[in-house]
Formats: structure tokens, sequence, C-alpha cells
């Protein structure tokens, strides 16, 4: 379907400059002196991001401090973009735990798919967006790092309800 | 031995001094201080123009460097010193060079000739507040600013690039089409005062009443062709950033872009302080004559600087806030505007007013009040008729509208007759 472009008729004796300007200028004094502005200060003053925010992961740990992963493999699996490094262990008792759980932050693309996977709750997508470093190999995230990161994790969108209420 | 004019002189401080080595050691002074203020008042303006820009828009601005941003034009100073000028392999040197320089000198210069206070009495005779008090002032002001379009079409030359050829050529081709309305509007100024002295003029306006007044129309010309003249919005021609990248300082870096930069807020300041000395009674203490013929005394002088400086102020606003409002104008608006419609306006007017003043000076009505009020009522019949009348569809040709039939008749012969449509290009 061709897209329509809406033209108004407007005869040329109608089209005034001076007017125009006028009015133009009216509307700019308006927001001059308009005292709301829109800017965030940054630093100081940050947005409130959405529950649903997808960022930097962080690993839930069990009440001993232990990360609660049980290395069973499912978010290498299901990760679109292969940044999950994941070599399972298992102690004495026959549990399974991850020997090294690496996420290469740079290859994520935080479609948060490993959080939505996981068994055990415990692999999260964050509500975090600062994570600069001064280095590529900064971006790895090994499970120490993981497991240490504080921020809040990202609320799942649940079918029941859509709208998060 | 000694002239007893100059003793006379030397003893009453309301007489301008004698002797050269006054007049000499005073014009170096006042060189340093009003170059030291205008160079501060550009890097501030620098700032202010970011600042209601960003007001405009709903923003805050710079804000980060120094308390709410006013530090801003020395990073941005010291930013361009320490940058890299580079040089582009095709580029023209000398003339790459030289351009900047030849932008920024004219635009400094202009400003040497304006007045901005009241004389004031000192102990070696009247300082004027004034670098040079040239006699030819307003001519001065006029053979000066035009000296300012070789800068940038010699940087769009010597760059040797698309681009900035194309912004040097527009440059040239705006400046010298409003350079004529603006030399235009100001001969009724010049009718009304008898004289090219800024000194003069102000005077004038003393006793006469305001110009904008006593002008309107000559006002508004100036008023545009001053935009035109300074490259500002709606007239940035010559830059337009979506056009031609950044017109013909594309090339240039670090410190002689700045000097480019400087000239154009010099110039906006020049074009500033010629519309309040020509047309807003420069630094004229309303309600009294003791500034124009004395006595004079020193809070006088800092009474009309502070009221030169507020009109100034205003005028240098007014530049920013039309260009956050307007939009660039199309390249045939822009000459269709400079030639059909402002040249004949100026050079209408300027038969309106010499006839005015004749039947004015015949019917033997002097300067004053009612010399002014008859003007002003001339010149709100005529603005009536320019912005009622004259201004639909035809100041500025609108992008889109509906033609009428024999329009589109007329342009249809056109066409008919191009060898394109006679199979001259097939």
């Amino acid at each position: 379907m061709p897209i329509t472009v809406k033209v108004l008729d407007r005869p040329i004796e109608d089209v005034s400059y001076v007017k125009a300007t006028l009015k133009g200028m009216a509307l700019t004094l308006k927001h001059l002196v308009n005292p709301h502005k829109v800017t965030v200060q940054y630093p100081e003053e940050k947005w409130q991001i959405s529950p649903r925010w997808r960022g930097t992961h962080r690993m839930l740990t069990t009440e001993t401090g232990k990360a609660k992963c049980v290395a069973c493999g499912l978010c290498p699996t299901v990760c679109p973009a292969n940044c999950i490094k994941l070599v399972p262990g298992e102690d004495e008792e026959g549990n399974r735990y991850p020997l090294i759980f690496e996420i290469d932050e740079f290859r994520c693309i935080f479609c948060g798919y490993c959080q939505e996977v996981c068994p055990e709750e415990a692999i999260h997508v964050g509500r975090h967006y600062e994570n600069a470093e001064y280095s590529r190999e900064g971006f790895v995230y090994d499970l120490e790092r993981l497991t240490a990161q504080t921020h809040p994790v990202c609320e799942m969108w649940d079918p029941e309800d859509p709208r998060g209420e | 031995m000694i002239e007893p004019l100059a003793l006379l002189q030397l003893v009453n401080p309301q007489l301008p001094p004698s002797g050269t080595g006054v007049f000499v050691i005073a014009t170096i002074v006042k060189m340093l201080i009003v170059f030291t203020i205008y160079m501060v008042g550009v890097a501030l303006l620098t700032l202010a123009e970011r600042k209601i820009s960003a007001w405009i828009q709903d923003r805050h601005g710079p804000n980060r460097v120094g308390p709410s941003g006013l530090l801003q034009p020395a990073a941005d100073g010291l930013k361009n010193f320490m940058k890299e000028e580079t040089y582009p392999e095709a580029a023209y040197k000398p003339l790459f060079i030289l351009a900047p320089i030849l932008s920024f000198i004219p635009a400094l210069t202009t400003w040497v000739v304006i007045p901005f206070g009241a004389p004031f009495p000192t102990r070696w005779g009247r300082m004027d507040l004034v670098v040079a008090d040239l006699p030819v002032g307003f001519l001065f002001i006029l053979a000066i600013s035009s000296l300012g379009v070789y800068g940038i079409v010699l940087a769009g030359w010597a760059s040797n690039n698309k681009y900035a050829l194309l912004g040097g050529l527009r440059s040239s081709a705006q400046m010298i089409s409003y350079e004529i309305s603006l030399g235009l509007s100001t001969i009724p100024v010049l009718l009304l005062a008898g004289n090219v002295t800024l000194g003069a003029i102000i005077t004038q306006q003393a006793y006469g009443g305001w110009n904008v007044v006593n002008l309107t129309i000559a006002f508004f010309i100036f008023l545009v062709a001053a935009f035109a003249e300074t490259n500002r919005l709606p007239f940035d021609l010559p830059e337009a950033e979506s056009e031609l990248i950044a017109g013909y300082h594309t090339e240039y870096s670090a410190m002689k872009f700045s000097l480019f930069f400087i000239a154009e807020y010099a110039n906006m300041v020049t074009a500033s302080a010629l519309m309040v000395t020509l047309f807003f009674g420069g630094y004229d203490v309303p309600f009294t004559p003791r500034d124009n013929i004395g006595p004079f005394s020193g809070w006088l002088t800092i009474l009309s600087v502070l009221i030169f400086f507020a009109k100034l102020l205003f005028f240098l606003f007014f530049f920013m806030w039309v260009r956050w409002t307007l939009p660039r104008f199309r390249y045939d608006q822009l000459m269709s505007l400079g030639w059909k419609f402002m040249l004949p306006l100026a050079l209408a007017y300027i038969i309106v007013i010499a006839a005015v003043v004749l039947v004015l000076d015949a019917a033997g009505i002097t300067r004053g009040a009612m010399h002014s009020s008859i003007l002003g009522a001339v010149n709100v019949v005529i603005v009536m008729i320019v912005f009622a009348i004259l201004d639909h569809g035809r100041i500025i040709s609108p992008a889109y509208g509906r033609i009428d039939a024999a329009r589109l008749a007329r342009l249809r012969g056109v066409a008919g007759r191009s060898p394109l449509a006679s199979g001259g290009v097939r």
C-alpha cells in the first residue's frame, strides 16, 4: 500500500510569514521561561528504570552463600549469543555445581532467556546499567563476580499479568 | 608657548582634551578596555547561546564547568588552543591561514566607532566613550563590515573542498544582496540626522524620538539584513549544516575555526550595537539632554553605559531567540526576499520618508514631538500595508500552496519555451 501524504489545501494568499514567525517566537519564549526542564542530571539524579529492565547478570546465592546454580547446562544451551561458559563439577554428595561459570557481557544480547530457562532461579539479568570497564577482559564476569553483584534483578514478563500490575 | 585655548581646556573638564599625549594614552587605555570586554563578552555569548538554546528546548544547557557552566567558554577556549591544527592536503595554505584572520579583524574593527556611553569629565579633559570618534562613523562601519565576506569566500576557496566552496559562494551572494538593503535602509536615518557621525544620530534621537518610531520599516529592513549579514539563522546558508556539513569552515580546526566562531559573535555584537545606535537611541538617557550636551558627570556616564548595554543585550538575546525559532530559508527564498522584496521596499521607503521630511520642513515643523508623531503615523500606515496586505505568500514564498490558474498557465508557458521541452535534450 502506498504511503498517503496529507496535503493541506492552503491557498497562497493565506500564508503569512510574519504572523507565523511571531507565533513561533511566542512558542519558543514560552518554552524559554518554562521552569520545567526534561533533562535528568545523570550522575546525581537517576532515571527510574523499568522493573523488567534486562541489564548485566547476577547469580543468586543460597543461605550458606553458595551460588544456587546446579550446573544443569540449560542456560548455555538456550543462550542465542553463546556467551555463557559452564564447566560442571560434582561434590562428594553427588551435587552438581559449576566449576567455571563465566558470562561474556560483551557477547550477551540481554534477551533474558537464561533467567527464564533457569530451573533453580539462580542466574538473573539485573536492573543495572552502569558497567563501564577499562578493558575488554573486565566484561567477562566469573562466578565470584556474578554472585557478588547486589543490584535488583529483573522481573520477567508474566503472561498472567501482562501489564505488570 | 602655551595657547590660551589649550589652557582653558586643561582647567575645564567638560571640554575635549588638548594635546596629542593625552589623546594617545586615552585611546590606548580605551582600546585595551574595549578589547578585553569585547572578547570576554563574545566568549560569554557562546555560553549564552548554548544556554538559551537549551532553555528553549526544555534542557538545562552546559552546567558542569564552574558555577552553572560559567567557565564553559574558558574550557572551550583552552580546548581550541590545545587542539591540533589540521591543513588539508589540497588547501592553498597562505589563504587558508589568512582567511580566518580576514574575517576576524573586520568583525572587531567595526566596534571602534560605536559610542557606548556619555562622555565623562576627567582632570585631563573630557573623555568620549568611543574608541575612535570618526567623522565618517557610519560609512566606516558599512565599509569595514563588507570586508568580512572576503574571509568567508577565501576560506571556502582556499579549503579546496566542494562544500566549503559552495558555502563561500552562497555567502558572497547573500552578503552582497543584503548589503544593498542594509545600506539603503539606513539612508532614512541619515536623512533625519543630517550627519553620518553616530554621535549626531544619537543626539538627533534624543530630541526627535527613537528612530524605531520614526522609521519603523527601515528598522525592519535593517534587522533582517543584519541577520543575513551576520550569517545567523534563518540566513545561515553559508553554513547550512544539513546541506554543506559546515560550509566555509568545514576544513578548519582548532583556533582557526574558533576565529570564525568569534567573528560570527563579534559581528552579532556589532550588528546589535548598530541597531541600538541607529534605531533605539544608543546610550541616550531618556528625559535629560545632559548626556548629549553636558555638563557631564561620572554617574551620568555609568547610567548611559548601563542603558546602552541593556539594549545591546536585548538585541543579542533577540538574535539567539530568532535563531532557535526559525528554520533556514531556501536559497531562492533568500534571493527573492533580498532582491524582489527588501530592495524595492527600501527604495520606496526612502522616497516616502524624504517626501514626508520635505513636507514637514516646508510646513515649518521642527524636529520634536510633533515631527516624530507625524512620522510615526506615516509608519503605522506603511507597516499595516506591508504586514497586512503584502505579506500573503509574497514575502517568503511558501514551500507549497495552491497555485491559481493564471500563474500555472504562465509557468507552463515558460516550461514550454525551454529547450528541454522542445527536444533539445533527448
